[in-house]
């Protein structure tokens, strides 16, 4: 049956305007919290947490099956310490792409899902700005793949505790550093992506052909064959996380028979502050230009 | 408190070429409720969108409590509750969480906030559904979230696209008294609506608009009235007993101001008669003393219906 609505009004009076409503801050905190909240009730935060927990396990089996000097040799005369070697063979080989595919599923629908699933229609109705609700995702994807990093980077450390011991080198917290500083980047990236779309699957696409195949493309041939320091590929600036785990630190050099058909050429290492100016450039240019983007985008 | 008002300025919107809104200037203000016709593609959806943000006016502008949308948006909407074609819910939460979440972004007090919750969805008849996925709801139990969602802030405008699109009968009549709940409680209330049944049944003004021009914005009774052939009304007349022809062509169409007399069915006639409300009257009077078994005598709910169908064809 139907209530009946003419009862008194019990609440007092409110003027029209935003007396009560939250800061924009608090209001960042809100989507954060609810976009978290629905990452952990979705199938693809516990693939994305699977797929680094079954990378962990190939490692750890591999690690175990053939030994540590075999899989992360260290030479006496030119490796200085067996643990580097170890969490380069490690870390250094595979966190870019746990880091790649974290992006690529928290971030690459994560704007363009609000227009194509018309989620966005809940949201934008409401008194917040658009950058609260932008930041708010952002915040909840970057807080759900530092819980797959985190994951990842615990079972590495467990692996170098039992073979090393408390020996961890100082270079691993330097990378995970990195690392974080990449996971930010590529997040900014995604994002923007994301924005650009009104697909999902659009935006998924791009992301994931761009990071797993595109970049390293341009990168080996603008390197390698055009003999161009690719600074402005944001792979190149990721490189320092494994760069940083070798003894000494890989540095730009001319080498014999680098270049295309066997002649010499150069090889290309980006410092570690390229590394980050590349990183910190690529994150607040795409982040802003994402924002900027869905500032404008209209839900028609 | 002060009248809620909303106010679109000179509001047009283009889509490269094609003109979705032309112009558009609209002052509404008070507690009533609005309805806003047209056919599809006429504006309506693309106004209610500019007055939530969702889209840029091209130009013009659109103020709620005198308050410009796209300059100020948190403060302008902080007093606005909207349903905008069907969102949808992020399906991994439930009613609770969801209307949480839009009690948080509002700023409902904590300790209100449980109650309030409870209150909206008591009112929409979802109390079973609270703490299920709405992932698994149908289109119409969505949509009555979606307007638990409106209500929750208990703000002074409502804006509402088709608001019982997807809804059965039984929820398209909450949602009516709903809306005239919210009318006693000093709430504006502009709704857009492909039923017009639904319009006449619950609105106290109309604004019709077509090929995103504003054709007519009055009270219900003046644009049916202003739209007839002669400015005259219709009455729809029910019998206890059967009427026959003669009584119909002779005793009732002789009736002073009476135009023209049908008659559907034998219990049933329709009269269209020239004049206001005093002519409705006395034609009240002399049918009661033709004793002719009334048992009741009403506008016709056709009238806005014919009103929207001669307007709009005039604009083709």
């Amino acid at each position: 049956m139907i209530r009946t609505m003419s009862k008194p009004q019990t609440r007092p009076v409110r003027s029209a305007g935003s007396a009560f409503l939250p800061s924009s801050v608090s209001q960042v905190g809100t989507i954060t919290k609810y976009e978290l909240v629905n990452y952990f009730r979705s199938r693809r935060f516990f693939i994305l947490l699977a797929i680094g927990l079954i990378i962990s396990g190939i490692l750890t089996g591999l690690v175990a099956y053939l030994g540590v000097s075999y899989v992360a040799p260290c030479p006496p005369k030119t490796c200085s310490s067996p643990a580097l070697a170890f969490y380069s063979f490690w870390w250094g080989s595979s966190i870019t792409f746990v880091i790649v595919l974290s992006g690529i599923f928290f971030g690459g629908d994560a704007i363009s899902g609000e227009f194509q699933n018309k989620t966005g229609y809940f949201l934008v109705g409401n008194p917040l700005r658009r950058s609260s609700i932008y930041i708010g995702k952002w915040l909840g994807a970057l807080t759900a793949s530092l819980i797959v990093f985190a994951t990842y980077a615990a079972i590495t450390v467990g692996n170098g505790l039992y073979y090393f011991g408390m020996n961890v080198p100082y270079q691993f917290a330097e990378s995970l550093t990195f690392s974080i500083l990449y996971l930010i980047a590529v997040l900014g990236f995604t994002f923007f992506f994301s924005s650009l779309f009104k697909s999902s699957s659009m935006s998924i696409l791009v992301t994931a052909i761009l990071f797993l195949f595109a970049f390293s493309l341009i990168q080996l041939i603008v390197a390698g064959l055009v003999q161009v320091e690719p600074w402005f590929i944001i792979t190149y600036g990721s490189g320092i996380i494994g760069n940083v785990l070798i003894d000494p630190y890989p540095t730009t050099q001319p080498i014999r028979g680098a270049g295309p058909g066997g002649r010499d050429g150069m090889t290309f290492a980006a410092t570690v502050p390229e590394g980050i100016a590349i990183l910190v450039v690529y994150f607040f240019a795409t982040a802003i230009l994402g924002l900027v983007l869905f500032e404008r985008k209209e839900f028609t | 408190m002060n009248n809620p008002s909303i106010e679109a300025v000179n509001l047009s919107k283009r889509y490269g070429s094609f003109l979705a809104l032309s112009n558009l200037s609209l002052k509404i203000e008070g507690s009533k409720c609005v309805g806003f016709l047209g056919p599809n593609g006429a504006g309506k959806t693309t106004t209610l969108k500019i007055f939530t943000d969702m889209i840029r006016a091209s130009e013009g502008k659109a103020l709620i409590n005198g308050i410009d949308v796209h300059l100020n948006k948190k403060k302008a909407l902080s007093s606005v509750g909207s349903l905008i074609e069907s969102p949808e819910i992020y399906p991994s939460l439930t009613p609770r969480e969801a209307l949480s979440m839009v009690a948080e972004i509002r700023g409902l007090p904590r300790a209100e906030k449980r109650k309030k919750i409870e209150e909206v969805v008591s009112e929409v008849k979802m109390e079973e559904w609270l703490d299920k996925k709405v992932g698994k709801f149908s289109k119409g139990m969505k949509q009555r979230i979606n307007i638990a969602a409106a209500l929750l802030s208990d703000p002074d405008v409502f804006l509402l696209d088709e608001p019982t699109t997807g809804l059965d009968p039984r929820g398209m009549a909450e949602v009516r008294d709903i809306v005239r709940s919210l009318k006693t409680r000093n709430r504006l209330i502009f709704m857009s609506s492909h039923l017009l049944n639904e319009v006449q049944d619950v609105c106290d003004e109309v604004a019709m608009i077509d090929h995103g021009k504003l054709l007519v914005y009055d009270t219900l009774s003046n644009v049916t009235r202003r739209a007839s052939i002669d400015g005259g009304n219709t009455v729809e007349v029910e019998l206890s007993r059967d009427v026959d022809e003669q009584t119909v062509n002779g005793n009732i169409a002789s009736l002073s101001n009476v135009s023209s007399v049908e008659r559907p069915d034998p219990r049933k006639i329709r009269i269209h008669f020239a004049g206001g409300i005093q002519n409705q009257e006395r034609l009240l009077l002399d049918l009661a003393n033709m004793k002719i078994g009334m048992i009741s005598f009403h506008p016709s709910a056709s009238a806005l219906e014919d009103t929207y169908l001669r307007l709009i064809k005039d604009t083709l």
